[in-house]
């Protein structure tokens, strides 16, 4: 039967009216007939107020609507956003940002200083975690006209620059926010930013409509007239999604990765991994240190002589990352590759662990394990089950737990496991996404994402505080160096792979991702080619 | 009279069940490891102790449980059911949204499967043991077995890739608005097919089972007999001696899966993108999103609660013996 009888049949009439004839037929079209973007968003952000949310879900779509004062080239080169420019003193303690004149907010209010002054230094201070630990680090911040802003450092902070991303210092409407409840305000149903996009619509569970801010500051953008972002739950629906061309976008997570190629090599598909350089997801296995023999550091060497890291880049993500040599991505700024390597090697192992002392018992078992397994998806099940399969082969026998997300936080934070595995964006800077997870001052309980393995060690917490307010990039690289050096002696914790995302686009797209922030940009530049 | 009776005990069961049940359910969401700062914290990928202060007391978790639990319950007897500070929306905007599209699936696979099950059920007891018994029972047998996630993919595969019929996922095209309101329904219902089938096809399995295991079994019996003996023709004891009978246990089997209906179906709405009670869910338990998780169990309750009386009371108009007793 073809498709057509099959309407008239569902119809029950050979007479099918035109529209609805047109609506049968037009189920499976690309691109909204107006030159809009349809999308996927997954898993559904809780809300889209940026300042308030920065879960990545929130970041993508809130990243349309919120703007920072820059944006981020792919080597993290600082570029105009609602600064148009900026000078920072010789002293590395005073920046002066310049802005643009003409941006107004969605509800057509002019964008000003004093709006940039209130989310810095008084709304993100209280709601933003990673903005209240860049911005605490002001003397003051204020603004001289109603155009230029000055931030004023207590002692210079090389990466403060960095602060200005999107989803790092949302810059939110002091006369919207001034003085309320601000996770209360009723405004965050309808959130109000500067951005090329704004929310028409949101059909929770299905999809967020945005659509084209007419009085956007840059002259002819945005180049497309609206997104959808469909919110498809399941993993093969959104394959299908991009199959059927009922979407012309997947990025992040949106694709598994065993199913990306086959959908990149679709028509008219296009496969990129670039636009995730300020995140750079550094991935590992997670240790805490405070157990035997996990903090004996030889026991850590035995375990990554077991382990072959390539088998994860080649058979679990499937390309998308590469081998980590140490703490920090080739993405990120000051990485150093010259540092200890280990290739498996299970003989080095073997010898480590019995000059430890640890023999196998009878069944060739030498220490007994638990594993924590994140529930960030299969890709870190499938890195779980390599590492039982792997450390079994030194005789270290591992027990898999798996929990979901308030499960696995709330064990994590308080140092409630054995071994697990992490997973940390960088934000470009190793002073903003490294050293969090390795000095000393951070090793705070109940607290996710800090020195959660609890690692100390005087000389990497000298070195990285050096390196966070020296001012010269070689001075800093000197630093990072050495520090490099000494974490992968040490292995605080095993890194496995810097992860890669894929965005997988309509070839027709054009402009679609140009920095590093890239599917979490603000889309202003895209258009249809 | 004793009908009104029956009623007014049971519904001051029913509010002391539904007190008993929003205890337990506070109790339960409490019991498992985490709550909602760990979450936002987990998907945030950074943190501090100042915003996990911070959501524990928009929250209310900086209080004591019994605090919590008697706010919890003030709310309920008003009719509260809370806000979802996660999501920054009021629960029962939350939940009242979803439940539309939940019961326009749920009914429609629940009618289908009834429907379906039943006339399957029939024809293949009163074939019992020709091939269109072997042949429905063989086919039910197998459906019963399907995972559902992998009936509703492989649908997908051949009524929205291969044959390009049907639409593979959502609730309604997103211009659907634009399509006055016969284009909105006609494009919804389009949507409706493949999840309704799916979810249908489980249940519908399950009647076809119970009608005909049940028709074969009142054919034995006596007074079956006895109408075959007075000469009445077989349609009229069909209809008159034996469906009535085994009917009865396709009641009590619908009544109990009516009512986990509403809940919503999680698998279905999941793989076909459908904007139900079960992801909602699903999504409240994962994000330990108290306030929502405690509204769901809660609304679900009484429905459930009001499904089984309706149920009963249907038994009784069916089977008037009970009524006598």
């Amino acid at each position: 039967m073809k498709r057509r009888d099959f309407h008239k049949m569902l119809l029950g009439t050979g007479a099918a009216l035109p529209f609805l004839d047109g609506l049968l037929n037009g189920a499976a079209s690309a691109a909204t007939p107006d030159g809009g973007l349809v999308t996927i968003i997954q898993p559904e952000p809780p809300i889209l107020v940026l300042p308030l949310n920065q879960q990545t879900p929130t970041g993508t779509v809130g990243g349309k609507i919120y703007e920072s004062l820059l944006t981020f080239d792919f080597d993290l080169t600082p570029q105009p956003q609602l600064a148009t420019s900026w000078e920072v003193s010789e002293d590395g303690l005073t920046y002066t940002f310049h802005l643009v004149e003409n941006a107004k907010w969605h509800d057509g209010e002019p964008f000003t200083a004093a709006d940039v002054v209130f989310s810095c230094d008084v709304m993100l201070k209280e709601v933003h975690p990673r903005a209240r630990a860049n911005f605490d680090r002001c003397e003051s911040i204020t603004a001289p006209d109603d155009y230029t802003v000055v931030f004023q450092l207590k002692e210079p902070f090389a990466p403060f620059i960095l602060a200005f991303e999107a989803s790092s210092a949302p810059i939110a409407p002091k006369h919207v926010y001034e003085g309320t409840d601000y996770r209360n305000n009723p405004a965050n149903d309808k959130p109000i930013g500067t951005g090329p996009f704004m929310l028409n619509e949101w059909a929770r569970g299905s999809y967020i409509h945005l659509t084209a801010f007419e009085d956007y500051y840059v002259e002819g953008q945005p180049g497309l007239t609206e997104i959808y972002y469909k919110i498809v739950p399941d993993a093969a629906s959104r394959s299908v999604a991009l199959e059927t061309g009922e979407a012309n976008l997947a990025q992040w997570n949106d694709i598994e990765p065993f199913d990306v190629q086959r959908v990149a090599g679709l028509p008219n598909m296009e496969l990129t991994t670039k636009g995730y350089e300020f995140f750079s997801p550094m991935a590992w296995y997670e240790l805490n240190l405070r157990k035997e023999p996990l903090n004996d550091v030889r026991f850590r060497k035995a375990m990554m002589y077991l382990l072959d890291r390539n088998f994860i880049v080649d058979n679990i993500v499937f390309g998308l990352g590469q081998v980590a040599t140490g703490p920090i991505a080739t993405t990120t700024r000051f990485y150093d590759g010259d540092v200890p390597k280990y290739e498996k090697d299970v003989d080095k192992a073997i010898a480590l662990l019995d000059e430890m002392g640890l023999a196998p018992d009878g069944d060739g078992v030498r220490v007994k394990l638990t594993y924590t397994i994140p529930p960030y998806g299969e890709v870190m099940t499938r890195i779980a089950e390599f590492f039982r399969q792997s450390m079994a082969e030194g005789g270290i026998e591992i027990t898999l737990l798996s929990t979901d997300m308030a499960g696995w936080a709330q064990a994590i934070s308080n140092w409630d496991y054995d071994i697990s595995s992490n997973m940390l964006y960088q934000f470009g800077d190793p002073a903003l996404g490294v050293a969090r997870t390795y000095i000393s001052s951070n090793i705070r309980k109940g607290v996710l994402f800090s020195n959660t393995e609890g690692y100390e060690n005087p000389k990497v917490d000298e070195l990285f505080a050096k390196a966070a307010v020296a001012t010269s990039d070689e001075e800093r690289q000197a630093l990072y160096s050495e520090v490099q050096k000494i974490l992968v002696d040490e292995l605080p914790v095993l890194w496995t792979y810097e992860a890669q995302y894929p965005t997988i686009y309509d070839s027709s797209l054009k402009d679609l991702i140009v920095g590093a922030t890239g599917a979490n940009g603000n889309f202003a530049k895209a258009h249809w080619g | 009279m004793r009908t009104a009776r029956l009623v007014l005990t049971r519904l001051a069961g029913i509010v002391f069940a539904i007190l008993v049940i929003a205890v337990i359910n506070f109790c339960l969401v409490r019991a498992a490891p985490g709550d909602p700062a760990m979450v936002i914290a987990g998907q945030s990928g950074s943190t501090d102790e100042k915003f996990l202060a911070q959501v524990r007391a928009d929250y209310g978790l900086d209080q004591p449980y019994a605090v919590q639990l008697g706010t919890y319950l003030k709310k309920i007897v008003t009719l509260d059911l809370g806000y979802s500070f996660r999501q920054g929306r009021p629960v029962s905007d939350l939940i009242l949204e979803r439940l539309g599209p939940t019961l326009l699936l749920t009914l429609s696979a629940f009618f289908i499967s009834l429907i379906g099950g039943v006339v399957f059920g029939a024809l293949a007891g009163l074939r019992h043991g020709k091939i269109t018994d072997l042949g429905i029972s063989l086919a039910a047998l197998v459906l019963y077995a399907t995972p559902v996630f992998w009936l509703g993919l492989m649908l997908v595969l051949l009524f929205s890739i291969k044959l390009e019929w049907l639409p593979a996922f959502g609730y309604a095209d997103m211009r659907a608005k634009t399509f006055g309101t016969v284009g909105y329904a006609l494009d919804v219902l389009k949507h409706l097919i493949l999840p309704a089938l799916t979810l249908a096809a489980i249940y519908m399995a399950a009647y076809t089972r119970l009608m005909r295991a049940a028709l074969i079994e009142v054919a034995a019996e006596d007074h079956v007999k006895t109408a075959r003996a007075k000469g009445l023709s077989e349609s009229a004891i069909l209809r008159g001696h034996m469906l009535r009978n085994a009917s009865l246990p396709v009641i009590t089997f619908a009544g109990l899966q009516i009512g986990a209906l509403v809940g919503g179906a999680v698998v279905v709405e999941t793989v076909f993108s459908w904007p139900g009670l079960g992801r909602l869910t699903f999504d409240a338990v994962t994000a330990r999103d108290y306030p929502v998780l405690l509204g769901l169990f809660l609304v679900m309750s009484i429905l459930v609660i009001a499904v089984n009386l309706l149920t009963d009371l249907i038994h009784r108009l069916v089977d008037p013996r009970l009524a006598v007793r």
